[in-house]
Order: C-alpha cells, then sequence, then structure tokens
C-alpha cells in the first residue's frame, strides 16, 4: 500500500492530451486569466528555489565546503516555525525571526564543533556533514515523532478572474526579493562584506593583512545557516513537515547553486529563475513526473554547455 | 525489470539456502513442546514510513499478549520476533530470509507498502512460511501461501467514489503517488467512476518527493472538475492539502481519498485544510462499537503515545487473531494443515465487526465504513457490513488453481 517503491512509471496519456489541449487555447491567448496563474507558479517556483539555495551558495560558494545536512537545516527552520507557532507564538515573528535565529544558532555550534576542522578537506567534510545530517534526523524524529507536522498558511487566496491562487506566492516572491537585497548590501557595502570576499579569495593575504579568517568563517557558515533556517520556515506553511523531508530538497539545491556557479548571488539569482522556470512550466504542461525528469535533463545540459555554472560564463567577477 | 530482478532473488536465495538451512534443521532437534510459538513481524519502525508501521507493531503486540494471557495457543506461549525494516525494500529481502531460515518462525505477520509485500511473498511462498498481510491495498493477489486481511478496492473506493459524486458531481480529477499501489488504485478509481456513469478528466501521478503542487493546482482549475480524487502518499505530498487550502480551493471543489488520514492527518492539519474531506476504509478509531472501544482503550492504554489507530493497526489485530483461530482448529501450527483450516470459513469478531476469510481469494470479508473530516476527527458516516474482496473474487480461485501466485491487475 502506501509509501516509497518501485516507480515504474506508465504514464496515462490522458493527462498529456489534456494539457495539450490546454497548451492550445493557452497559446491563442484564449485564457488569459490561466495565463496569469501560471505565470503565479513560475515565480513562485523560483522563488522558493532561490530561497532554498542561498544559505546553501553561501556555506557552498564562499567556503567550499560541501553541506550535506543543508536538507536538515531546512527542516530545523521549519519544525523551529511550527513548534513555536504551536506554542502561541505569532507566525510571523515564528518564521521570520525564531527560524533563521534558531537555526543560526544551531550553524554556529556545528561550526565552532566540526565543520572549523574541516576547511580545504572537500571529501572529508561531505561524510562529515552527511553524518551529521542522519544525526539531525534522528535526533528530531526522536523528539517530535514521524508523523507529519504543519502550520495552517496565512494571508488566504485571491482571484484571477475564474482562477484561484493565495497571497502567500506573492509573499515568497517579496522575501526572496528581500533576502537577496539585503545579502547584496551585506556583501558590497558593509565592512564584513568586504572582509568576508577577502577571505574567501585568498585567505592566507586576508590573514596578514589582520583579519582573523577562523572568525570570518565561524560568521559566514552562520549566515548561511540562519538563511537555511529562513527557506525552512518560510515554506513550512506550504510543506509537509516531516523530520525526513531535507532529502526532497538536497538535489534540486545543489543543482541550482552548481548551475549558478561562483558569484553567489547573481549566479544562484539566474539558476532558480531558470530550473524554476523549467521545472513548473514541465510540471504544468506535462505531468510532474516528466517536470522532474525535464528539470534534470536540462540541468545536466547546462553543466555540459557551462562548466562553470551560469556566472561562470554571463556575470563573471559579480556579486 | 521486475521479472528478472525477482528471479535473481529467487536464484540468490536457493543458492544461500542450502549453506544457512543445515545449521538450523539440526537446530530443529533440539525443539521441545514446551517452546513458544515464533511469530514473525516485518514492519517500518523508522525511516518515511515509521508512522504507519509503528501502531501496526503495537496492535499486533497487544493482539499476542492477549492469547498468551489467556493460556497461549496449543500449551505453548507465543513469542514475537520482530525485526525493523527501516523503509527499506532491501532490507525486507533479508529479514524475510531470517525469519524463515534462521528463526523458523510460524507465521509472518508483514508488509506495509505493496512494494515490500512484492518483495517478501516469493521468500515465503518459497520457503513455505505462513504469510499475512494486513494493509489496505490495490488488490488481486492471487496465492495460496498469504491471507490478505486488509480491505481492497471493491470494498471501499467502490462505495468512496461513487457517494462522492453523488455529492459532488460527475467529473472528477485524480491525484495518485507514482508507484503500483497509486498506478493501480487510480485505475479502479477510474472504473469505478465510468460505472457510475462519471468521466475522468486526467490522471497526474507524483513522485514521492514532490512538494510544490502550485502547477496541480492551477491544471485542476483549468480542467475545472466537480471532485478531486487522491490516492497521494507520505508526508511531502501532505503538502498538496496545504497548498489547496491555501490557494482558497477548500470548499470549492471537495476532495476525496484512499489514503488521507491513515497515519493522523486530520488532527495534524489545520481544520480549514481537512475539513470535508472524505475517506473510506475498513476501520475507524472514532467507532463506537463496544469492540471498537474496548480496543481502543486497550491500545491507547499500553501505548499511550499512538497518534492514530487506522484499519492498518486494526487489521494487523485481526490478522494475528484469524490465524489464531485457524491454529486452534488445526491443532497444530504445520503450514498446510493451518492453511486449510483457515479455508474452512474461520471468523474473527474484531475492532471493526466480524471478520471471515475468503477461501476462493485468501482476502477477507468485513465491514466498510465512510467517514468525513469534522473538526480534525473522522466522523463516520456510512456503514456496509460483509463487504466481499469481489475485485480479486473476479480474477482469482485458488480452489481451482491452487498453484497460482500472481498478482492480477485491472485492465480497462
Amino acid at each position: 500500500m502506501v509509501g516509497q517503491g518501485c516507480k515504474g512509471a506508465s504514464l496515462v496519456p490522458v493527462s498529456g492530451l489534456q494539457s495539450g489541449l490546454v497548451l492550445t487555447s493557452y497559446l491563442k491567448g484564449i485564457e488569459m486569466d490561466l495565463a496569469v496563474i501560471v505565470a503565479l507558479d513560475v515565480v513562485n517556483g523560483a522563488a522558493s528555489l532561490f530561497l532554498l539555495c542561498l544559505g546553501l551558495a553561501i556555506i557552498f560558494g564562499m567556503m567550499r565546503i560541501i553541506n550535506l545536512a543543508h536538507g536538515e537545516f531546512v527542516m530545523l527552520g521549519a519544525y523551529a516555525t511550527v513548534v513555536s507557532a504551536n506554542a502561541g507564538l505569532n507566525i510571523w515573528i515564528a518564521m521570520l525571526v525564531v527560524a533563521p535565529a534558531f537555526v543560526a544558532l544551531v550553524g554556529l555550534v556545528v561550526e565552532r564543533c566540526l565543520i572549523r576542522f574541516l576547511y580545504g578537506r572537500l571529501i572529508d567534510s561531505m561524510l562529515a556533514t552527511w553524518g551529521l545530517s542522519l544525526f539531525i534526523v534522528g535526533f528530531v524524529t526522536t523528539i517530535f515523532g514521524n508523523t507529519t507536522k504543519g502550520v495552517p498558511t496565512p494571508l488566504g487566496g485571491f482571484s484571477v478572474g475564474a482562477y484561484r491562487t493565495s497571497y502567500y506566492t506573492l509573499f515568497l516572491l517579496a522575501m526572496a526579493l528581500v533576502a537577496a537585497g539585503i545579502i547584496y548590501a551585506l556583501m558590497r557595502h558593509t565592512r564584513f562584506g568586504l572582509i568576508a570576499r577577502a577571505t574567501m579569495q585568498n585567505p592566507e593575504m586576508a590573514a596578514k593583512l589582520g583579519v582573523n579568517p577562523a572568525r570570518i568563517y565561524m560568521m559566514t557558515f552562520t549566515l548561511g545557516a540562519a538563511l537555511s533556517g529562513l527557506a525552512g520556515g518560510l515554506l513550512a506553511p506550504v510543506s509537509g513537515i516531516t523530520p525526513v523531508m531535507g532529502a526532497a530538497y538536497i538535489a534540486k539545491a545543489f543543482i541550482t547553486v552548481v548551475g549558478g556557479g561562483a558569484a553567489i548571488l547573481s549566479g544562484t539569482v539566474a539558476a532558480s529563475s531558470l530550473f524554476g522556470f523549467i521545472n513548473q512550466l514541465g510540471a504544468y504542461f506535462t505531468t510532474p513526473v516528466y517536470g522532474e525528469v525535464i528539470l534534470f535533463t536540462s540541468a545536466i545540459i547546462l553543466i555540459r554547455l557551462l562548466p562553470q555554472g551560469i556566472s561562470g560564463r554571463f556575470f563573471k567577477g559579480q556579486l | 525489470m521486475t521479472l528478472s530482478r525477482r528471479r535473481f532473488l529467487r536464484n540468490s536465495i536457493a543458492a544461500s539456502t542450502t549453506m544457512l538451512a543445515a545449521p538450523a534443521v539440526i537446530m530443529r532437534y533440539g525443539y521441545g513442546s514446551e517452546d513458544p510459538i515464533l511469530v514473525g513481524s516485518l514492519h517500518d519502525q523508522s525511516g518515511p514510513l515509521a508512522a504507519t508501521g509503528v501502531p501496526m507493531v503495537d496492535s499486533l503486540a497487544l493482539a499476542i499478549e492477549e492469547v498468551n494471557a489467556a493460556g497461549g495457543l496449543l500449551g505453548r506461549p507465543l513469542k514475537l520476533v520482530h525485526y525493523d525494516t527501516q523503509s527499506n525494500i532491501q532490507l525486507y529481502s533479508q529479514y524475510a530470509q531470517q525469519l524463515a531460515v534462521k528463526d523458523r518462525v510460524a507465521v509472518v505477520h508483514g508488509g506495509i507498502t505493496s512494494a515490500s509485500r512484492e518483495a517478501i511473498r516469493p521468500t515465503f511462498d518459497r520457503f513455505r512460511v505462513l504469510y499475512f498481510y494486513n494493509t489496505l491495498y490495490e488488490g488481486g493477489v492471487c496465492d495460496r501461501n498469504i491471507f490478505c486481511t486488509g480491505t481492497t478496492p471493491a470494498q471501499t473506493v467502490e462505495k468512496l467514489v461513487p457517494y462522492a459524486m453523488e455529492k459532488a458531481g460527475k467529473k472528477a480529477y485524480i491525484l495518485a503517488a507514482d508507484y503500483n499501489y497509486g498506478q493501480i488504485t487510480a485505475k479502479w478509481m477510474t472504473k469505478y467512476a465510468r460505472d457510475h456513469g462519471g468521466e475522468i478528466l486526467s490522471v497526474d501521478f507524483f513522485p514521492l518527493d514532490v512538494t510544490n503542487f502550485g502547477p496541480t493546482i492551477s491544471k485542476i482549475q483549468a480542467a475545472k472538475p466537480d471532485l478531486v480524487l487522491s490516492a497521494l502518499v507520505g508526508g511531502n505530498h501532505t503538502a498538496f492539502y496545504r497548498q489547496w487550502a491555501a490557494a482558497g480551493m477548500k470548499g470549492e471543489i471537495p476532495i476525496a481519498s484512499t489514503t488521507f488520514g491513515l497515519v493522523n492527518e486530520p488532527s495534524t492539519l489545520d481544520a480549514t485544510e481537512s475539513e470535508g474531506v472524505l475517506g473510506a476504509y475498513g476501520y475507524f478509531e472514532e467507532l463506537t462499537t463496544p469492540a471498537s472501544t474496548a480496543y481502543v482503550g486497550k491500545l491507547k492504554k499500553a501505548h499511550p503515545e499512538i497518534p492514530y489507530i487506522s484499519e492498518l493497526a486494526a487489521a494487523t489485530y485481526e490478522g494475528f487473531h484469524l490465524w489464531a483461530e485457524g491454529v486452534k482448529k488445526a491443532g497444530t501450527i504445520d503450514r498446510m494443515k493451518v492453511i486449510e483450516a483457515l479455508e474452512s470459513g474461520i471468523s474473527f469478531d474484531g475492532p471493526s465487526g466480524t471478520v471471515t476469510l475468503d477461501r476462493a481469494t485468501h482476502h477477507a470479508t468485513r465491514n466498510a465504513f465512510l467517514a468525513e473530516v469534522k473538526d480534525r476527527k473522522w466522523s463516520v458516516l456510512e456503514s456496509y457490513p460483509d463487504q466481499k474482496p469481489l475485485d480479486t473474487a473476479a480474477v482469482c480461485d485458488l480452489i481451482k488453481n491452487p498453484n497460482d501466485t500472481r498478482q492480477y491487475e485491472i485492465d480497462i
């Protein structure tokens, strides 16, 4: 009965045909309202992907640490939101303050106890963070059990013609823009950003100029963890929250970050927009199964054509 | 692909049997009649399916305690031999062999997903270990060595689809998980909808790690169905109900599901997200019959942390007691004699009512119930007494073909 198993997909032709019909009418411009709704889906997909990836992009892009516990950081953010919201805290504070603050704290502890011994040791860091992810999953399962948790979605829905969608979609877009803006300002216009970028480029030179690289790494890792926690908090109202939920996000997040390339912000924005667009439209016009297939295929093609990622070609040297 | 994998499994089992069986056979001479009868159990206690598996094992343990308190079976106590399969199909195959060859259990209760059942069924066939599968599933398994005590589509989906169509309208949109359970259940939904003059607008399958249902919700709105039928599975898919409510679709188009609420979705989702969802199963914790309340009381007393007692736990309890009745009637734990006793129309009065084993299909004739979520609980609306496993009966006759071991799939 229920559960995972062989995913031998024998696709029912009905759904393909149905989508084909929708596509034709959409192209004829009959269904303007539907086009708006589908565009919102695409924006929603891109914004959620960007929020999911930003923390990983900072940790991986700036520090060359492959954090396989990224999905679990997201999961911890979601749990922090659920627990504090169910304890009576305002849902907005739970999502926007508690989730990032809690996961930042976790990130800080993890960096001090584990990651700081592994800088420059790529394979070791993978193994250690994978172990960490198993530990976090087991720990959360022990405390909260295996069943699905959740908080209701705030804001409610609105209509575009005959179609309905949620305000939360727009809120996610706004949050993605705000997060991108904050990271840009932080990295570009503050002293911390300057020192952090210098340390990432050449830690020895930065150390000779009086910077303590260990301290900068610690702060950057904590920042990345906080952003992962924020993503978990923001996705909590629209996800099924279980201790193993991180697994559903990790592959997409890594593909996006690698596809984005070296420029943390512009690369991640470009890659998450592209992959969000492909995934959502693929899922809409074919089936969710092919949506995933199309996403992964296009990622492979992208990496083949642009081995340095999107920003290796188009946003060279940018943030 | 499945065939060659199965053949590979069979061959490798055959090869390892010779080596593994020898010491077990020798050890058997040491057994006396005072030794406990071993009852095998394969259920997921960790991983994504743990929430489903834990109440089943709790329920099985309760049933064994009850039989032991009443003096055991054939004057011998019962002992549970349980392995945690960790939501991992490979471990199912491994532990199945262990139960059969090393532990030499008298019967095995277990398997949750249809994928796990199909992984271990050939093992138990081969080693001649009696096997009880106590989970609701897509139907069609025809094998004299297995008894399937959970409900099948003819007992539940056949009630749910017409009821929902009557209430909502004739045009339905199906969402299902992308593996054998979802694929076959979607076919049954389609068949029962058409049988009652309905129309299926689209069938969409979802891999189990899909979390974003935005495009699907738009597609459903574009198709304008009267009703959404869901066989979505697992924690990730719960996101659908949440995003559906967030888009304001709750109350616009009703949902009926063959999987919702098997763990504890009505109590974990917000009332605005779960209200009005229809479901049909062989048992609901909310049933108020004396047998049901007594069972719920006992199980919750022994395991207060149980989130919800669904058909899965109840059918496991009933499946075990049916086996015990079979052993009592046969007067031995010899596999073939117990099977013959179980085929003689054995029944048990359990929490869901009277459950009777059907000789021709090795499935159960049992009560089915239809319920609607009201204020984060199931509210039972309809009862359908003594439902026969007609789907499997249409393709399977073990009286005529006792050597059949296939799982039949419906064609529409």
